[in-house]
C-alpha cells in the first residue's frame, strides 16, 4: 500500500453520504472550473461568461424552459439507467433505444387512424415497447450466452441510427417534404401540448418525474426491486435466495430500455412532430443520460436533479453560440469533463489516507540482510 | 536412490517466522531447514498456516519476524521475482499460466536471456532437454488450455527448472492429479532429488507424505508440532499430530436420534459445472433428532453433498427423499419451502447481502412469502416485526435494523443467518438444517452459541448435516460421521468412542484396512 | 470492360475508405491485447483530425501534420491509461468520456476551420512497376496515399510482433494473466500504459489520415463513427491484427457500396451491417463456435490490482 511521509492510503470501508454529495459536487466544480479556462483562452471573462450564461438559461422564464425541455430525455433515459445499472446492467444503449421508441411512436401516429387522446396513449405505449425490444436482444444474449452487454448495447446505437435513416430517405418519406429526408408532419391529435410560448413539452416531463417516483418505489417497496438489490449487490447471494436472475435481469432492462423510448416518444410527439434525422432527434441524449445515471449514484430521486444539471449543460450550447460566439460543442466538452472528473474522484471513495501509528512500523528484521534481486 | 553428496549449508532455512494478520497469528515461530538432495514435507490442515509460510519463502508476504536463508545466505524477499532470482521455484495450487499461450511461451515470460525474435525457439530445445532428464514430459508448442492439471503443473516445475530452481516448493501437488498423475510427479520428484534439488512438499495426505518425503515438519495452528524423519513416522502418530488430541472438548449430551427419517440419499452421484464427477455413489440417512456430520478435507465432494440437498445442484444418478418425498429437481425455492435450512459455507456475499440492512438480509428468504410481500409489494411492517423478534431471539447485537450488514462482526451475521435460516417458511417448520461450516473464523463465544442453535434444532426434531473440518467440533455435536474423500463416503463411524486416528487416515483417502485409495 | 472498371474503382475506394478503420484497429488490438478497452477511439480519433490538419495547415508540411496528430493521439491514450489503469475506473465510461470530450473539444477547436480546403494536401502515391497488373495494378497501386501502404505493412509487422517476439509474448500476457505476468517479474503496468499511449497514437493517425489525405479539410464530425467501426473490427479479427486488415476491408467496401449502390439498394442496410456482424461475432464466440483463440483477452476491461501487501 502506498506510503507517504507518515500517512498511508487505505481503503475506506464506507463513504458517508455527504461525502459523496460532496466529491459528486466537486466533480462538476472542477468541469466547471476547467471551461472557465476555456472561455478565458477563447478571450472571454470567465466570470462574465457564467453571468453570461446564467442569465440567459435560469434568468428568464424562456430560457429556464429550454432547460427543462432538455432535461426530458435525460431525465426518462437517465431514470431507465439507474434501474438497469442496479441490476449490473451497463446499457451503453440508452442513444439506439431512444430512437427506437421515436420510430415506434412515430409508426402510430404516421398509420393508426384513431383520435386523441388514444392516439398519444397508444404512441406512448408504442413508443415504450419499441425502446423494450432494442433492449432485449442484448438482454437475451447476456442471461443465456454471457455475451457483454456494453458492446452489444453500444453496436446496436448505430443499427438504430441507420434504421431511422433508412425510414426517413426510405418507405416513411414524406410526400409533402419536397425531398427532405423526413417523415409527414403528425396529425395534430399526436401533438404533445407545449408551456405557451416555450417548447417545453410538459406531460413528458410530468412522465419522467412520474417514473423516477415509481422506480424509487420499485426499488423500495416491491418484490422485484428487492430482488434487483440484491442481485445487483451479490449475484451469489441472490441465487441462494432463489432470485431467478436471468429472468428478473430481463424483466428490468426491458423497463429501463422502454423508459429510454419513451423520451424517443417525446422528442417526436413534443418536439419534431415528425420523424427526424437521427441526429436531430437524439443530440447524444443517450450517452449524457449515462453521465445523469452515473452521477446520481443509483438513487432515481437524484435522477431529477442530475439530468436538470446536464439539460441545464446542454441548453448552455446554444447561449454559448449566441452571447460568447463559441460553437455549441462546448456543451461536449463539458459533459465530458464532467464525467473523467467524476471518474477520476473515485478513488477519492474508495481511499482515505490514514497516520501510521508507531505500532504499524515493521519491526526489524534482527539478522543481518542482504538485499535480494540484482 | 541416488544420494547428494552433503552440502555445507541447506539450500534454504526459515529462521523462527512469523506473520500476524489483524486477529489471527497465521505463522508463529516457525524454523524450517531443507537440504540439497531431500523432500521436506509440511503436512498439516487447513488454516494451519502452510500457505503463509510458503507465501514468506517466496516473496510475496514479507516475515513480520524472523528471516530466510537461501545457500546460507541471510536475505530479504521483497517480491517472488527475487526468489526467483535466487533459484527458488514455487508451483502454487492454482497455477500461474496464461492458458491462451502455448506451453513454451509460458516458460519464456520474464526469462532472462531470451532472444527478442522468436523468443521461444531455443528454448524448446532446453525444454525437451531438461523433460528428458527429469521425466517431466512437456509439449513446448502444445496450448495451455488443452492440457490436463497434471500436464499444467509439469510446465509450472518445467518453468521452475528453465530458471535454474534448486529448490522447487509444491503447494498441495496432487489435489488436481489423479492417482496415475499422482505417481508420475513422485518420479519427477525424485529424480530432482537425485540431482541435488530440495523440494518442500506442501500436503494434508498422509499417504503421500509417507510415500516421498525424507523428512517431515507437521504444523497446527501456525506453528511446528515437531519434525520427524521418514523413518520415525507412521500415519497413525502423524494424524494425532496433525490434528491435536490436546484439547478433548466433552460431548454435548444428547438423546438417541428418533425413528423418523429425515433424509435418505441412495446412490447419488452429481457433476460439478465443469462435467466433472464429483459425487460418486453416496448413500446414508439421516433421523429426525440426529446430527450426522460430514468429515473430509476440502474439495472431496462436501459442498457438492450441501448444493445438492439445496437445489442448487442437481444430481445425475441416484435419489434423495426428503421426509419421505422425494427432492427430484426441486429449485433453490422448493428446498426452502419444504424445510431446508441452508447456512452456507461463505458468509459475506452469499449468507447475507453486505450492503443491505440487517433487517432486508434478515428478510432474504421470507420477502416474497406472505405477510413479508403480498401481490409483489413489500409490507415493511411485517418484515421489520419479524426482524425485531430474529434480532431478539437470537441476540444478534446490531445498532439498528437499518445498518448495514456488512459492519457486523462475523458472529453477529452468523447469528443473523442462523435466525433467518431457522425460522418456520410457508411449508412450516425447518426439517433439515444443512450446515457448511457453521462455526468458521468464529470466536469462541459465537461458536458455542451456534452449536447451541445447532443442538436445539435437533432436540426440536430437525435433522442436522453438520459439514465441517473441525474434527473437535464434530465429535463434540455429532451422533454419527460420515468421512468423505475425492466424492465418496469412506466410511461412516460412530462420534462416540471413535478412533480419531482413523478418521484422519480416511480422510487422507486411507480406508480402515490401511490401505490408500 | 464496364465491369472490370466498375471492380477496380470498388476496390480502390473500399481500400481507401479502409484505411483509417485499419490504423485505428491496430491501436486498439495492441490495447485490448493487453487487457485495456477503450471506447475513446472516435474521440482520440477526431482529436488527431483535427489536430494533424491545424498543425499541417500551420506549418504547410503534412508530415508534421501526422506528428502532431499522433502526439495528441497519444496524449488522450495517456489520460485513458491513467484514469483506467491507475486510478482503475471504470474503463468503458472513461472511454466514453474521452469520445464525448474529444467530439466536444474538436468541434471547439476547428470552428476556425470549417470550409478551409487544407494548402498542401498529401499526395496520393503510385507504386511503380505494377501499376500494369491487370484489375490489381489499377486497383491497389494507383492513387492511394502513403498512409493506406503504411497501414498494410503496418498490419504485418504488428502481427509479428505480437506473435513471434519477446515483447508480443509479454503484452499478451498482460492481457490475459496478469498476475501470472506479475509474478514473474513483469510490470503490467507499464506495458498496459505503453498500449494504451500506442492506441491513441494510431488512433490519431487515422485521424489525421482523414483530414490530411482523405478529404483534406475539416468538417464537424468528420470521424462519423468510425471509431465504433475500429471497435466492431477488432472483435471481428479476433484481435489479430492481419485479419484486421481483412475486416477493414470488408466493413470499409460495405460503407463504400453502400454510396455506390445506393440508386438500388437502400444504403442503410449495408451500413448497418458492420455493427450487426459484430454482435454475431460476440455471439459465435459465447457459443464456443469461433474456437478457443477466438475470444477476448481474458483479463479485458478488469483493472489490475496487485495483492495487497
Amino acid at each position: 500500500m502506498l506510503k507517504l511521509g507518515g500517512w498511508r492510503l487505505e481503503p475506506r470501508p464506507e463513504p458517508s453520504r455527504a461525502l459523496v454529495f460532496a466529491v459528486s459536487v466537486g466533480a462538476v466544480l472542477a468541469a466547471l472550473f476547467v471551461t472557465g479556462l476555456i472561455f478565458w483562452a477563447y478571450g472571454h471573462n470567465p466570470v462574465t461568461a457564467y453571468r453570461d450564461i446564467f442569465v440567459s438559461t435560469l434568468g428568464n422564464f424562456r430560457g429556464f424552459a429550454e432547460v427543462l425541455r432538455k432535461t426530458i430525455p435525460l431525465l426518462l433515459a437517465g431514470v431507465g439507467l439507474v434501474l438497469a445499472f442496479h441490476a449490473q446492467f451497463w446499457n451503453i444503449g440508452a442513444e439506439g433505444q431512444i430512437l427506437a421508441g421515436a420510430v415506434a411512436a412515430s409508426g402510430v401516429a404516421l398509420f393508426v387512424p384513431v383520435g386523441a387522446p388514444w392516439l398519444l396513449i397508444l404512441m406512448f405505449a408504442a413508443g415504450f415497447l419499441g425502446g423494450a425490444v432494442w433492449g432485449l436482444l442484448p438482454a437475451l444474449l447476456k442471461v443465456r450466452l454471457g455475451v457483454s452487454e456494453i458492446i452489444t448495447t453500444l453496436m446496436l446505437n448505430y443499427v438504430a441510427l441507420y434504421g431511422v435513416q433508412y425510414l426517413i430517405y426510405g418507405p416513411w418519406k414524406g410526400l409533402s417534404t419536397r425531398g427532405m429526408p423526413i417523415s409527414d408532419t403528425f396529425v395534430p391529435a399526436a401533438w404533445l401540448p407545449t408551456l405557451t410560448g416555450t417548447r417545453l413539452h410538459w406531460p413528458t416531463l410530468l412522465l419522467g418525474v412520474l417514473l423516477a417516483g415509481a422506480v424509487l418505489f420499485l426499488l423500495t417497496k416491491t418484490t422485484l426491486g428487492f430482488e434487483t438489490r440484491v442481485l445487483g449487490q451479490s449475484p451469489k447471494a441472490a441465487r441462494y435466495a432463489g432470485i431467478n436472475l436471468g429472468r428478473t435481469t430481463a424483466l428490468l432492462v426491458l423497463v429501463a430500455a422502454g423508459a429510454a423510448g419513451l423520451a424517443g416518444v417525446g422528442e417526436v410527439a413534443g418536439l419534431h412532430h415528425r420523424l427526424v434525422e437521427p441526429a436531430q432527434l437524439s443530440l447524444g441524449y443517450g450517452y449524457t443520460a449515462i453521465i445523469v445515471a452515473l452521477l446520481a449514484r443509483g438513487n432515481p430521486l437524484a435522477v431529477v436533479l442530475t439530468a436538470l444539471l446536464l439539460g441545464w449543460v446542454s441548453a448552455t450550447g446554444d447561449v454559448v453560440r449566441v452571447t460568447l460566439r463559441l460553437p455549441a460543442e462546448i456543451t461536449g466538452v463539458i459533459s465530458g469533463l464532467i464525467l473523467l472528473f467524476l471518474l477520476a474522484s473515485e478513488p477519492l471513495l474508495r481511499y482515505r489516507w490514514r497516520r501510521v501509528g508507531r505500532e504499524a512500523i515493521p519491526v526489524p528484521v534482527t539478522a543481518p540482510v542482504q538485499e535480494g534481486g540484482r | 536412490m541416488l544420494e547428494a553428496p552433503p552440502a555445507p549449508f541447506p539450500l534454504l532455512s526459515a529462521h523462527a517466522l512469523s506473520k500476524r494478520f489483524p486477529g489471527v497469528v497465521a505463522v508463529d515461530n516457525v524454523s524450517l531447514e531443507l537440504r540439497a538432495g531431500e523432500v521436506h514435507a509440511l503436512l498439516g490442515e487447513n488454516g494451519a498456516g502452510k500457505t503463509t509460510l510458503i507465501s514468506m519463502l517466496y516473496g510475496l508476504v514479507p516475515p513480520d519476524e524472523g528471516y530466510v536463508s537461501l545457500f546460507g545466505e541471510p536475505v530479504r524477499l521483497r517480491a517472488p521475482k527475487d526468489a526467483i532470482a535466487r533459484g527458488v521455484g514455487l508451483v502454487a495450487q492454482h497455477f500461474m499460466l496464461v492458458s491462451r499461450h502455448t506451453v513454451a511461451e509460458n516458460i519464456a515470460l520474464g526469462l532472462p536471456g531470451t532472444p527478442f525474435f522468436r523468443p521461444t525457439r531455443r528454448l524448446k530445445r532446453r525444454i525437451l532437454e531438461l523433460g528428458k532428464r527429469y521425466g517431466l514430459n512437456v509439449d513446448p508448442n502444445a496450448y495451455v488450455y488443452e492440457l490436463s492439471a497434471g500436464e499444467q503443473q509439469r510446465v509450472e516445475i518445467m518453468k521452475a527448472l528453465v530458471r535454474n530452481a534448486k529448490i522447487l516448493i509444491l503447494d498441495e501437488p496432487t489435489g488436481v492429479l489423479t492417482p496415475q498423475e499422482a505417481d508420475g510427479l513422485f518420479e519427477v520428484v525424485r529424480r530432482m532429488k537425485g540431482e541435488g534439488h530440495g523440494v518442500i512438499f506442501i500436503t494434508h495426505k498422509l499417504g503421500e507424505v509417507l510415500d516421498v518425503a525424507d523428512r517431515i515438519t507437521v504444523l497446527r495452528k501456525g506453528a511446528v508440532v515437531g519434525t520427524l524423519p521418514r523413518e520415525g513416522a507412521d500415519a497413525t502418530t502423524l494424524a494425532r499430530m496433525m490434528i491435536g488430541r490436546d484439547v478433548v472438548l466433552s460431548r454435548v449430551a444428547s438423546a438417541p436420534p428418533r425413528p423418523g427419517l429425515v433424509l435418505e440419499l441412495s446412490g447419488v452421484s452429481a457433476r460439478n459445472d465443469r462435467g466433472v464427477v464429483v459425487l460418486k455413489d453416496i448413500s446414508f440417512r439421516l433421523r429426525e433428532g440426529e446430527i450426522l456430520g460430514v468429515a473430509g478435507v476440502a474439495g472431496n465432494g462436501q459442498l457438492e453433498l450441501a448444493e445438492v440437498l439445496t437445489g442448487h445442484r442437481h444430481v445425475t444418478a441416484g435419489s434423495v427423499s426428503l421426509a419421505g418425498r422425494e427432492l427430484g429437481r426441486a429449485s433453490i425455492r422448493e428446498t426452502f419451502e419444504r424445510g431446508v435450512a441452508h447456512i452456507p459455507e461463505e458468509r459475506n456475499g452469499v449468507g447475507v447481502v453486505p450492503g443491505l440492512s440487517v433487517g432486508e438480509n434478515l428478510a432474504l428468504r421470507h420477502y416474497r412469502y406472505p405477510p413479508f410481500s403480498r401481490g409483489g409489494l413489500l409490507n415493511a411492517a411485517a418484515t421489520q416485526r419479524f426482524a425485531e423478534a430474529s434480532v431478539r431471539e437470537y441476540g444478534v447485537s446490531t445498532p439498528s435494523l437499518q445498518t448495514r450488514t456488512g459492519r457486523l462482526s462475523g458472529g453477529n451475521i452468523q447469528k443473523l443467518v442462523l435466525a433467518r435460516e431457522l425460522s418456520e417458511r410457508p411449508g412450516g417448520a425447518v426439517k433439515l438444517v444443512v450446515a457448511a461450516h457453521p462455526t468458521y473464523g468464529l470466536d469462541i463465544g459465537a461458536t458455542e452459541q451456534t452449536h447451541r442453535m445447532l443442538v436445539g434444532e435437533r432436540d426440536r426434531g430437525a435433522g442436522v448435516l453438520l459439514i465441517s473440518e473441525d474434527l473437535e467440533e464434530l465429535f463434540r455435536l455429532s451422533h454419527r460421521i460420515i468421512v468423505m474423500f475425492g466424492g465418496k463416503v469412506m466410511g461412516i463411524v460412530e462420534a462416540e468412542g471413535a478412533d480419531r486416528g482413523l478418521v484422519g487416515l480416511m480422510m487422507a483417502g486411507g480406508t480402515p484396512k490401511g490401505t490408500y485409495a | 470492360m464496364e465491369l472490370e472498371s466498375w471492380l477496380v474503382s470498388t476496390v480502390a475506394r473500399s481500400l481507401a475508405f479502409s484505411t483509417p478503420l485499419l490504423w485505428a484497429a491496430l491501436g486498439e488490438i495492441y490495447a485490448e491485447r493487453s487487457g485495456v478497452v477503450n471506447l475513446g477511439v472516435e474521440g482520440m480519433m477526431i482529436l488527431g483530425a483535427i489536430a494533424g490538419f491545424m498543425a499541417a495547415q500551420t506549418t504547410g508540411s503534412p508530415l508534421l501534420g501526422i506528428v502532431a496528430a499522433a502526439s495528441v493521439g497519444g496524449l488522450a491514450g495517456l489520460l485513458h491509461a491513467f484514469i483506467a489503469i491507475t486510478l482503475r475506473a471504470d474503463q468503458y465510461v472513461s472511454g466514453l468520456a474521452l469520445t464525448i470530450l474529444g467530439l466536444g473539444l474538436a468541434g471547439l477547436v476547428g470552428r476556425a476551420y470549417v470550409g478551409v480546403p487544407l494548402s498542401n494536401p498529401m499526395q496520393a502515391v503510385t507504386v511503380p512497376g505494377v501499376t500494369s497488373l491487370p484489375v490489381v495494378g489499377p486497383a491497389l497501386f494507383t492513387g492511394q496515399h502513403l498512409l493506406t501502404y503504411a497501414g498494410l505493412i503496418v498490419a504485418v509487422l504488428l502481427s509479428v510482433l505480437l506473435f513471434t517476439t519477446r515483447l508480443g509474448v509479454v503484452i499478451r500476457s498482460a492481457g490475459e494473466s496478469p498476475a501470472a505476468t506479475d509474478a514473474l517479474g513483469i510490470n503490467v503496468i507499464k506495458v498496459r500504459y505503453l498500449c494504451v499511449v500506442f492506441g491513441g497514437v494510431m488512433a490519431g493517425i487515422a485521424g489525421a489520415y482523414l483530414s490530411l489525405a482523405y478529404r483534406p479539410s475539416w468538417t464537424e464530425g468528420m470521424t462519423a463513427g468510425m471509431g465504433w467501426i475500429a471497435l466492431a473490427i477488432v472483435i471481428f479479427a479476433a484481435w489479430r491484427p492481419v485479419r484486421a486488415i481483412f475486416a477493414a476491408f470488408i466493413f470499409g467496401a460495405c460503407f463504400h457500396l453502400a454510396f455506390r449502390l445506393q440508386e438500388v439498394f437502400p444504403p442503410e442496410f449495408l451500413q448497418m451491417l458492420p455493427y450487426l456482424v459484430t454482435i454475431l461475432s460476440l455471439t459465435l464466440i459465447a457459443l464456443g463456435r469461433g474456437g478457443r483463440q477466438a475470444g477476448a483477452p481474458a483479463a479485458l476491461g478488469v483493472p489490475y490490482t496487485r495483492g495487497e501487501r
